[in-house]
């Protein structure tokens, strides 16, 4: 049974009201990682849809082609952190599911490197996510995900995929990597989803 | 960020099988290499610890903790695990 | 699958605390059920703050044998979550909650007798706080009065930066001697043969046992040190099963 240290204060960042609950206010940008970080140019890149009906490819250019726009959007981390009001740049997903034609209504994300997560399509479409080029004003590090990543950011962000290479729909909700290993598989922040 | 090894897992693997287990081999399920656990490339974030296979890459195990003292152990990477029933040298098995 | 010295959780008790380099603490802990510890061997210390957040992380300890009093020496890490708790904050009476003793791997016990037979010598590699376990081991040795030949190479910033500085001196005229190479890599003793610089393959080589001497190898230190270092031991001829390697991050 543990004790309380003597000493010992939990080093987490100030409480706001504006937060989910349990979350803590941040203004740097921590980078937790599961792996090694994966190397893209954006000259070899490529973002595919996979459905049941089949595939639909962009490259870089094409990607960007489509309509890129300006968010500010809150983020939170399962592990507490929150930062509010960070100005991101992406094509919204609305577009890219202009060219895609399914009955499903889940989707893997694959990211180069090997991570998977899942997400509801619900969750993806009506201006709720980008795959994102640029935070902070600037293009996204590697250590950030960058050359893109997945930005779905009124769910944790480990739902926001670094590195993303593709989505592949699904009938059912199945879990990728971290749901698969203790964390909640919908990940609602306002509802305190972290866990199993 | 810097990676550590599988010999800060002893204690976590120490919870979860009861014995220390970063001595013994294992055998990683994506490309086949096998080696002590304590050769694993450990990556450990607030997420939760990843240990990876240092030949592929591939996830081994994984370590998740909860605020509320739930955990949880993956093994997705380890097709299985050798432990230690007892030696020829020392005593007969049970 | 028993153990000699199964792993627990212990309460142990603040002895002593006291500065071992500008950047860390030398801390005395009683372990009144500790059930002794393998040379090498590390703890995992959890802190639980009032509101039940806890942080757990792992230490080397500098002491082996059967007693229930052990050493930790734990240098600073900048922004850490623990290591600036210990070193600062943490004073004698203070209760810590401790796991061990862990590391089934990194360890070393002294080989049991095999007449006729030269035991094969012990190479230890140190970087920076790194030689807290190699310490361990090396009087662990000297404690046994085994004869394998025991030889530490330790890679340091600063004269002011050596952990166990006293004790590592005296194992050098113990019986058996321990043979001890530092390394400054970035300032030396006034008196200094070599000027300050880091260890390079050519010096490990210089300093090290070679491989056709077939040495079980022990490296400790930060990451970038261990995997340079194991990857020149290779190149050199060491196989990979006689080197064994404990990370401690950091840069």
């Amino acid at each position: 049974m543990s004790f309380i240290t003597r000493g010992f204060s939990s080093r987490r960042g100030e409480r706001d009201p504006r937060l989910p609950p349990g979350q803590s206010l941040v203004t740097d940008w921590p980078v937790l990682s599961a792996g090694p970080t994966p190397e893209v140019d954006p000259a070899d890149w490529e973002f595919v849809v996979r459905t049941e009906n089949g595939a639909h490819s962009w490259n870089w250019d094409e990607l960007h082609a489509l309509g890129v726009e300006d968010i500010i959007t809150d983020i939170h981390c399962v592990t507490h952190w929150t930062k509010l009001e960070m100005p991101w740049r992406g094509v919204p997903l609305d577009k890219i599911w202009e060219s895609v034609e399914t009955e499903h209504d889940y989707v893997m994300a694959h990211s180069y490197g090997g991570y998977t997560t899942n997400v509801p399509v619900e969750h993806l479409l009506d201006g709720k996510s980008w795959i994102a080029f640029e935070a902070d004003g600037a293009p996204l590090d590697p250590e950030h995900g960058g050359p893109a990543r997945l930005l779905v950011p009124h769910l944790y962000f480990w739902k926001s995929a670094k590195w993303i290479r593709g989505l592949v729909t699904m009938p059912s909700d199945e879990a990728g990597f971290w749901e698969q290993n203790g964390y909640h598989l919908r990940g609602d922040p306002w509802l305190e989803e972290r866990y199993w | 960020m810097t990676t550590l090894d599988g010999n800060v897992l002893a204690g976590r693997l120490a919870d979860t099988f009861g014995w220390d287990a970063t001595a013994a081999d294992a055998r990683c399920a994506t490309c086949g290499a096998h080696g002590p656990i304590a050769i694993a490339v450990v990556y450990a974030t607030r997420m939760g610890v990843v240990a990876r296979c240092g030949n592929c890459d591939g996830v081994l195990a994984t370590f998740v903790e909860a605020a509320d003292g739930r955990a949880w152990f993956g093994m997705p990477g380890i097709s299985a695990l050798e432990i230690t029933r007892w030696t020829p040298e020392s005593e007969s098995p049970a | 699958m028993t153990s000699r010295r199964p792993a627990t959780w212990h309460v142990a008790t603040v002895v002593d605390s006291r500065n071992e380099t500008p950047t860390a603490r030398r801390i005395e802990l009683d372990v009144p059920t500790w059930p002794g510890n393998d040379a090498g061997s590390h703890v995992d210390v959890r802190l639980t703050a009032p509101d039940g957040y806890q942080a757990t992380r792992s230490y080397s300890i500098g002491s082996a044998g059967e007693g229930t009093r052990i050493v930790l020496a734990v240098d600073e890490v900048p922004e850490g979550e623990v290591s600036p708790f210990l070193v600062h904050e943490l004073r004698a009476g203070d209760q810590l909650e401790l796991h061990g003793p862990l590391g089934a791997f990194f360890v070393w016990t002294p080989p049991p007798p095999a007449p006729g037979e030269t035991p094969r010598p012990v190479q230890l590699i140190a970087g920076g706080s790194g030689v807290v376990p190699l310490y361990a081991m090396a009087a662990a040795h000297a404690e046994s009065g085994d004869a394998t030949q025991f030889r530490l190479l330790y890679s340091v910033r600063t004269p002011e930066d050596v952990f166990f500085r006293d004790e590592l001196t005296a194992l050098t005229v113990a019986e058996p001697a321990l043979r001890l190479d530092i390394v400054y890599t970035r300032r030396a003793p006034p008196d200094w043969p070599t000027p300050p610089a880091r260890v390079t393959r050519d010096r490990l080589q210089a300093a090290a046992l070679p491989a056709a001497s077939r040495p079980r190898v022990y490296v400790c230190g930060p990451t970038p040190f261990v995997e340079a270092v194991a990857g020149w031991l290779i190149d050199a001829g060491h196989r990979p099963g006689d080197v064994r390697t404990e990370r401690f991050g950091g840069s």
